[in-house]
């Protein structure tokens, strides 16, 4: 995985709130192998009318916010299913940061094992980034290092939780690192077993 | 065993959580060792990384492979449904035989949602560390067992190393007192909860419920409860083990027997928190003021009681909750102030793991016995187990003589992964746990509530108070007096 230090880019503002993973992307794409890519499915009924138009009135669609590597929006972002493909239709979008009130907390946790920023602010920083990519240039800068974000002459401090900042700026998988701890891990089944002898299920019932 | 994270008095939460770090980080990140993995057809990303590493599965003995998103559930023939969709249900078959996982596939006679068939198999048990690649393994805190839903990463993660990295979260109480009127349930409690706290009420914390409410419930209402512990944004919900659970547990075939079962029952009531442990948050609800709830609106915090009416978003004071109430009525069709009663229905949809339990079926059967529905409708029990007992109990006759669909086991009409869905535009009576835009299916709108609401807006073809219907009825479930 790429560290993320700081990110310069178009950020496509998304004025709505409670984006859950099924808007991002719905069950029935889920079908689909990650190789084959997910980001024609990024907030799909969203994006698209019932013949498969793009809807003029979706931010996605309009020509300013084409290449937006940043995606603004309002609260509970990624709430419900913990399905990662909304991450995957995110990220093969090409979206590498998003910036919300409030997260879904599996959302949160599934952005960062693929590189992608989620980025918290108060409501009311939100609301002012909002209005100032509309009527500014359209750009934001968010930088990790500091957590703030530079946008349309307002610099915005962002909260993540300290070790996913960690993760994202050394791009960590976790494998690796669990692997290093495989001995910690044994010791802790033999153990286990002793105290905790019903653990392993087996049939007897009916 | 495990690592002492904090001395002093601990919550159950605290107590589940610090038996299972294998080591803890300086930056609070904990390697918890996991008990049960279980897995659905979604799984197949996670066995794509496996196959990459050419890593194996650490502990098959503890991972379990249940056929549930995908499944058909008017046939059990796999070459009569879409190809893709069988495509994914084969995945997970050849992945389980690859490793040699336990499957529960669709010829199984304990085949049933994943969340319904792991506490009816003694799968689930107290004290456990359990996850999924699905968002409401939250439900299996019923027992008292920390179960949360993980990503497609964290699948990966689990079955080749058994463990994940966690921190450990906020913890908040939410205490029920009372007791809960005749006519309302788990699910009604549930969805006040939420309609009070909001979506993202108890984000980044651990739930433990309590209360003499949440204690009367049974585990068919403790599973209804810790289920939409994801729609309040917690990650996990948990009750803590008591008789209930015990008794419910007892005999059940995976769960220990004999000697093994009173040694266990032992521990696991050294797990209940202690009585001055700190929680971070807490919120007390009154149980007698809790009505029947349906939802108006695209989040599980759009609830509110039947009798009442859709909100008028031109009377709010807060900007930002206006606009989501505007752009939610917008989405569902519905007047601002329009009584709630008054809005009809196109078709019923009862089952997923928030209620296709035995109970929840009664509930649902009790309102319709000997009444015809006037609309459509679908009824999925949640297990093959929950049919068979159904059938035995007569139930299944009741629904197809008041006109309505009874068909086998798996998510179905919740996420339609399956084909099940309801057509764009149309108003579907749920009772389900989700009600996003576009969740069971593009432009379907869903309203949340108990069986038996469900089972009355059947009836009646509009969202109804079932009280009166089920007046002098029989339905065996907590709520009724």
């Amino acid at each position: 995985m790429d560290a993320f230090k700081s990110l310069d880019a178009i950020a496509c503002p998304l004025p709505l709130s409670g984006i859950d993973t099924d808007q991002l992307i719905p069950a029935r794409f889920m079908k689909r192998s990650r190789a084959d890519g997910y980001g024609d499915y990024l907030l799909h009924d969203l994006r698209f009318d019932e013949s498969g138009q793009p809807r003029p009135d979706c931010p996605l669609n309009m020509p300013r916010w084409q290449g937006a590597k940043i995606l603004v929006t309002r609260r509970n972002f990624g709430s419900g299913s913990s399905r990662e493909a909304a991450v995957y239709a995110l990220a093969d979008y090409g979206f590498a940061c998003v910036i919300a009130p409030s997260f879904g907390d599996i959302f949160a946790s599934n952005a960062v094992n693929n590189g992608v920023l989620p980025a918290t602010v108060t409501e009311e920083d939100g609301e002012a980034l909002l209005a100032g990519l509309e009527s500014g240039d359209g750009t934001a800068r968010v930088d990790l290092e500091t957590c703030e974000i530079w946008a349309a002459n307002l610099v915005i401090p962002f909260r993540i939780d300290r070790v996913w900042r960690t993760k994202l700026l050394n791009g960590w998988d976790d494998i690796d690192l669990t692997m290093s701890h495989s001995s910690a891990i044994e010791a802790f089944q033999a153990q286990d077993s002793l105290t905790r002898p019903w653990l392993v299920p087996t049939v007897h019932g009916p | 065993m495990g690592i002492r994270a904090e001395a002093g008095p601990r919550t159950l939460f605290d107590k589940v959580f610090d038996q299972h770090v294998v080591t803890a980080r300086e930056d609070g990140q904990c390697l918890l060792f996991i008990d049960r993995h279980l897995l659905h057809e979604g799984s197949f990303h996670a066995f794509d990384k496996l196959r990459s590493r050419d890593a194996k599965v650490a502990r098959p003995d503890l991972t379990f492979g249940i056929e549930d998103h995908y499944v058909p559930t008017r046939t059990r023939d796999l070459t009569a449904i879409d190809p893709a969709i069988a495509n994914m249900i084969r995945q997970l078959r050849d992945n389980s035989a690859r490793h040699g996982l336990r499957l529960f596939g669709l010829s199984d006679p304990a085949q049933g949602i994943v969340h319904v068939l792991g506490p009816e198999q003694g799968l689930t048990l107290p004290g456990l560390t359990m996850v999924c690649g699905d968002s409401h393994t939250a439900t299996h805190g019923a027992f008292g067992a920390i179960a949360f839903g993980i990503g497609a990463s964290e699948v990966a993660h689990v079955l080749m190393t058994q463990t994940l990295w966690q921190k450990k979260p906020k913890r908040m109480r939410i205490r029920v007192e009372g007791k809960l009127p005749p006519g309302v349930f788990a699910k009604d409690m549930a969805l006040s909860m939420i309609a009070t706290i909001g979506a993202d009420g108890a984000a980044g914390h651990a739930i433990e419920y309590a209360g003499s409410a949440v204690r009367a419930l049974t585990m068919e209402g403790r599973l209804t409860l810790c289920n939409l512990s994801i729609e309040a944004g917690g990650r996990c919900g948990m009750i803590a083990p008591d008789e209930t659970t015990f008794a419910y547990l007892k005999d059940r075939p995976y769960a220990p027997a004999g000697q093994m079962f009173d040694r266990a029952v032992e521990s696991w009531t050294a797990l209940l928190g202690d009585e001055d442990a700190p929680f971070d948050r807490e919120i007390v609800l009154d149980a007698g003021e809790i009505a029947p709830i349906v939802t108006w609106g695209i989040s599980p915090e759009d609830a509110a009681p039947i009798t009442a009416s859709a909100p008028d978003p031109d009377r709010m004071n807060d900007p930002a909750r206006a606009a989501h109430v505007r752009e939610a009525l917008d989405y569902m069709g519905i007047q601002p102030g329009q009584p709630l009663t008054e809005i009809a229905v196109d078709r019923v949809f009862i089952g997923s793991c928030t209620n296709s339990r035995i109970e929840d079926l009664r509930a649902a059967a009790a309102v319709l016995a000997g009444r015809r529905a006037r609309i459509p409708g679908l009824v999925s029990p949640g297990s093959a187990v929950v049919k068979r007992q159904a059938e035995e109990e007569g139930l299944d006759r009741i629904f197809t003589e008041a006109g309505l669909e009874w068909v086998d086991a798996g998510c179905s009409m919740c996420v339609g992964m399956n084909g099940d869905l309801v057509p764009p535009g149309e108003r579907c009576a749920s009772t389900t746990n989700r009600n996003f835009r576009g969740r069971q299916g593009p432009g379907s709108r869903t309203h949340l509530m108990s069986p038996a609401m469900a089972a009355a807006a059947a009836v009646t073809g509009h969202l109804t108070d079932m009280r009166p219907l089920l007046a002098g009825r029989e339905t065996g479930l907590t709520g009724e007096h």
